[in-house]
């Protein structure tokens, strides 16, 4: 009994502590449990037409609406990442209400996670195979390319910038680690000028599920058979040496901090952060600077079928840059959620009209005009339980 | 001669003593010493790091410079918040049942499950959420990774609310009862607020431990880069954050992954420190 | 950690407290609501169990016991095999207990027989403290503080002399094996110390005083006395670290280096069960793939299960030993 006399101050605080916490867990879950999460079911009625399909792209001007609001998630492609959060940040800014929450997880994830149905749409830098499209539950997709972009081997190399020169077979000699050192004599002889140190080559492979590893292996596997028997071309490969990062942030992350490291990134990263890369011989053999220009001009010869799956690995072309790829978004043809595929339809148009203006900017390379005009047709032909998404054919 | 080897053996003997003694002194410095080393680079890169941005401003596109966490900042505070809603009841009550019913068999079967439980892995936990909510949900959301957290939180719960009633002396059950009160109402109204500062104890420290918990969180509620406050959408939330802008080689996102894990250490200070003093010298006479 | 055995009350007052007032209909009720929560904890752990399995279905019919041999983790040509994770794990995990063993006890034996009173309660809250800072944060600080110390200082330094020596050799990364060996060993020392600490004050003063009253020196009582007499329940309080060790997932993926591969030196990269999870999970692509990721976390389960259960039994046989129940 003295026990609960003496105690008696205790107490008090502890209840007050009990009811706080309580409190606060209540609001904090009722405040999460409201807000917008269904799509507001009175979609204000599209703007009609004004012309049929041609548009040009600048006549697509997107209109600045306050009352649509919708989430939506879109996960995917590191590739892309530092273009799609520009994307999203700037769609978000004319269109106030559409939070589109993009999560960079690998190529692979957004892939599984389109097929799962988990997000709106995935975006990758590796075509969905026809077993991968199987996987997604029998409904078709449409893979649009959204952008293109170089794959860039950068280095951190004390002294030594942008530029050093690298040919296949000098870059399949490394992945298999029979070159182990940079001032091996097959590099000093590519680079007579450099002055190469005596580190080891840390080769730094993507560990996660990655387009970007795709491209890469699939350069591979067109420069060297080699490579392509024993190794092959895919999301996820078994690397003979080196270590694993997660994702294009973790390689750029691991060769800033590691003297001697090599990995394979998106130009962007290399570049913002001031990690040197290297022109690579392409097939013509001339030694090309990954940049914009280099990436539309390997795919510039590209056939690219209708259903977007074209690979410019490798590509012909004096001034190609050989390790290019387009980087596609996925969404599903048919979208049972009328309003969700709506405003999905809206960003991809945006996309590839308003949003290759930002491409430059960051280091990716817009799409071929011709290429946007085929790319028009199929937003417009996607459809929501087989109605067509808006009325008279456009926005 | 055999006196002057005695004193020599009792020499080597006082030696050993002092050097093994040492030893240990030695052990319990450099782990002091490897605390401080550690807390003190978290509060001085963190506390660079800080300012108002951060804890106000949502994250900036990929490789600009500024913004904030502030979006992880309540993504983290809802699902901890929806986690406590959910571990509380039901830890509470397990160990009340555990403590004051049943019987010796059965509630060593369910001891042990609890104890069991409390040595999984969080990312099997985080897979476990995956499976049995994001899956059926259809997406991503911050309800699953409350859950898993509240997975993690309920064992903790469970046994420090068994060891707390333990604690609370018969005497007191006996004397209430003896008065007429009815069972439920002996435990509710007496044993609880009896205990109430241990089982405050025990939850704070429990959703310290949940607070730092990033691996459930990878693939339940993924993240965002804006304001996420509904429970079906997927939230961001420091853990992840500091996650993703660790590995990355942007010096942006490296200053706040410092801030980030200031902000986390502080809040799981708080919480134990207030777990730890104020109920301090709670103890209840056998 | 319950450190008293499940059983420690007398059977006599654990049925009074448990007979008192059998009552009426919501006493009645609020047992049984109480005794619903409790299944439901239950089911719960049956629900993770099941989930886990029915998702390994997959991958345990393809690859059978092969799945537990099998040194390839190729995702492009299908075969999975986890032993390079279980070495990356269990390799990982001994490195940290090593390491921390020897701190763990020795800051248990200060505390208990060294530090001057008043500075116990301090300092053996400023180790606790250790284990409340969250992996994340370690798996940060480890990213930028050791893993270059390991490169730039210690690894050279050790390899001059014995790089020859396997265990040495190979390029040094930074990230790799010793680096997660690290960072584990300063997150389990708390909890082996914190374990070793409540068993060690557990010894019977008559014990130490005997001891002592023979003319031993403090360190001849501990060394002779309290740590035979303690040995069970020191070795329970390794094994938890050991658990806690083999589950850690975010400070490891940060710095070990992902590589699936079983290697010899302590500079290379490697992966553990848990990384692989949490760097793979939410890209596996095909249904083959993603069952062996659940598979994998099967594994790591079961694992840190045993070892936790052979944790406690030891630390209980302790306890009961003390209690003059057991004399071994």
């Amino acid at each position: 009994m003295p026990v609960l006399v003496t105690r008696f101050r205790q107490l008090r605080l502890a209840r007050m502590c009990a009811v706080v916490t309580v409190v606060t867990a209540l609001l904090l879950t009722s405040c999460g449990g409201s807000g917008p999460s269904s799509p507001n079911p009175s979609t204000p009625p599209l703007p009609t037409a004004t012309s049929s399909q041609g548009a040009t792209p600048a006549a697509s001007t997107m209109p600045v609406t306050t009352t649509r609001s919708l989430n939506l998630t879109a996960a995917g492609a590191t590739f892309p990442f530092v273009l799609y959060s520009k994307w999203v940040s700037e769609y978000n800014k004319l269109n106030p209400g559409i939070k589109i929450s993009y999560n960079s997880i690998g190529s692979g994830g957004g892939k599984q996670q389109f097929s799962a149905q988990t997000v709106d749409f995935g975006a990758s830098d590796s075509v969905m195979t026809d077993e991968e499209l199987a996987g997604a539950k029998g409904r078709a997709v449409l893979q649009l390319p959204a952008t293109l972009g170089a794959v860039v081997l950068t280095y951190h190399l004390p002294g030594i910038g942008k530029g050093l020169r690298l040919d296949p077979q000098t870059i399949t000699d490394i992945v298999f680690g029979r070159v182990t050192k940079w001032n091996d004599p097959k590099i000093k002889a590519l680079n007579p000028d450099l002055n190469l140190p005596n580190l080891d080559i840390a080769f730094v492979y993507r560990s996660d599920g990655s387009g970007t590893n795709n491209i890469f292996t699939d350069y591979l596997s067109a420069i060297s058979a080699e490579w392509k028997g024993k190794v092959g071309a895919g999301t996820s490969v078994k690397w003979p040496v080196g270590i694993g990062a997660k994702g294009n942030e973790g390689v750029a992350g691991q060769v800033k901090q590691l003297p001697g490291s090599l990995g394979y990134v998106e130009l962007a990263y290399a570049v913002q952060n001031k990690l040197g890369y290297a022109f690579i011989k392409n097939k013509a053999g001339n030694y090309i600077e990954p940049s914009f220009d280099s990436v539309s001009e390997a795919a510039a010869g590209a056939v690219i079928p209708d259903d977007f799956r074209a690979k410019i690995v490798d590509a012909a072309g004096s001034g190609s840059y050989p390790i290019s790829s387009f980087t596609w978004l996925l969404v599903y043809k048919d979208n049972p959620n009328s309003a969700r595929a709506q405003e999905i339809a809206r960003f991809l148009w945006w996309g590839v009209h308003q949003g290759q203006a930002f491409c430059k900017d960051l280091y990716y390379a817009p799409l071929p005009t011709s290429l946007v005009q085929n790319e028009e047709q199929a937003i417009l032909a996607l459809t929501s339980s087989g109605q067509p998404l808006f009325q008279g054919g456009r926005q | 001669m055999m006196r002057q080897a005695g004193r020599l053996t009792y020499q080597r003997r006082k030696v050993m003593n002092k050097v093994w003694l040492t030893a240990t002194v030695l052990a319990a410095a450099a782990t002091v010493l490897a605390l401080v080393f550690i807390l003190g680079y978290v509060i001085a890169n963190g506390a660079r790091a800080l300012n108002l941005d951060f804890f106000s401003k949502l994250p900036k596109p990929v490789g600009e410079t500024g913004g904030g966490m502030a979006n992880a900042i309540v993504g983290t505070l809802i699902m901890l918040g929806l986690a406590s809603a959910i571990a509380l009841p039901i830890g509470v009550l397990t160990g009340v049942y555990l403590s004051e019913y049943g019987g010796g068999r059965f509630n060593a079967v369910i001891r042990f499950v609890a104890d069991t439980m409390a040595g999984v892995p969080s990312i099997v936990v985080g897979m476990f959420a995956y499976l049995v909510v994001v899956l059926p949900m259809g997406h991503f959301s911050s309800l699953a990774g409350g859950i898993a957290l509240a997975v993690i939180m309920i064992p903790i719960v469970t046994r420090g609310t068994e060891e707390i009633l333990r604690v609370v002396p018969d005497s007191l059950r006996e004397a209430a009862l003896a008065l007429g009160v009815n069972r439920w109402r002996v435990i509710v109204s007496v044993v609880i607020p009896t205990a109430a500062p241990g089982l405050i104890t025990s939850f704070m420290l429990a959703i310290a431990r949940a607070s730092g918990e990033t691996a459930p969180l990878l693939f339940t509620s993924l993240g965002s880069q804006f304001w996420s406050m509904s429970l079906d959408q997927p939230t961001a939330s420091i853990p992840v954050q500091i996650f993703s802008y660790a590995i990355a080689p942007y010096d942006d996102w490296h200053r706040q992954a410092w801030a980030g894990a200031l902000t986390l250490v502080a809040m799981v200070a708080v919480l134990t420190l207030v777990a730890r003093l104020a109920f301090r010298g709670f103890k209840v006479q056998r | 950690m319950r450190l008293t055995a499940p059983e420690t009350e007398p059977a006599s007052t654990r049925a009074r407290r448990h007979s008192l007032g059998r009552g009426n209909i919501t006493d009645q009720a609020f047992k049984g609501l109480t005794l619903l929560v409790a299944l439901s904890v239950l089911a719960l752990a049956g629900l993770l169990v099941f989930e886990l399995t029915k998702g390994s279905m997959l991958s345990i019919r393809t690859f059978g016991f092969g799945f537990l041999s099998s040194q390839h983790w190729d995702p492009v040509h299908q075969e999975f095999g986890v032993l390079p994770l279980v070495f990356g794990t269990l390799v990982t995990s001994l490195i940290a207990v090593i390491l921390a063993v020897p701190i763990s006890i020795g800051i248990a034996i200060f505390l208990t027989e060294v530090c001057p009173l008043p500075l116990r309660r301090p300092i053996s809250f400023l180790v606790d403290l250790l284990a409340a800072i969250p992996s994340i944060v370690y798996g940060l600080w480890g990213l930028v503080v050791l893993v270059p110390w390991i490169r730039v200082t210690m690894g050279p330094s050790v390899q001059k002399p014995l790089g020859w020596f396997p265990l040495f050799g190979g390029p040094i990364y930074g990230i790799g094996v010793l680096a997660a060996g690290l960072i584990l060993a300063i997150m389990i020392v708390p909890i082996i110390s914190a374990v070793s600490r409540e068993v060690i004050s557990s010894v019977p003063q008559a014990q130490k005083e005997g001891m002592l009253a023979l003319g031993a020196t403090r360190w001849e009582t501990v060394w002779k006395v309290v740590l035979p007499f303690v040995r069970t329940g020191l070795v329970g309080a390794v094994i938890l670290g050991l658990g806690r060790a083999l589950g850690e997932t975010m400070a490891v993926t940060m710095v070990i280096g992902n590589r699936h591969e079983i290697v010899a030196s302590l500079f290379s990269p490697s992966a553990t069960m848990a990384s692989t999870i949490a760097n793979e999970f939410t890209e596996a692509t095909y249904k083959l793939y993603i069952s062996s990721l659940i598979e994998v976390a099967l594994v790591l389960m079961i694992l840190t299960l045993m070892v936790n259960i052979l944790a406690r039994t030891l630390v209980w046989r302790f306890t009961a030993k003390v209690k003059g129940e057991r004399t071994l």
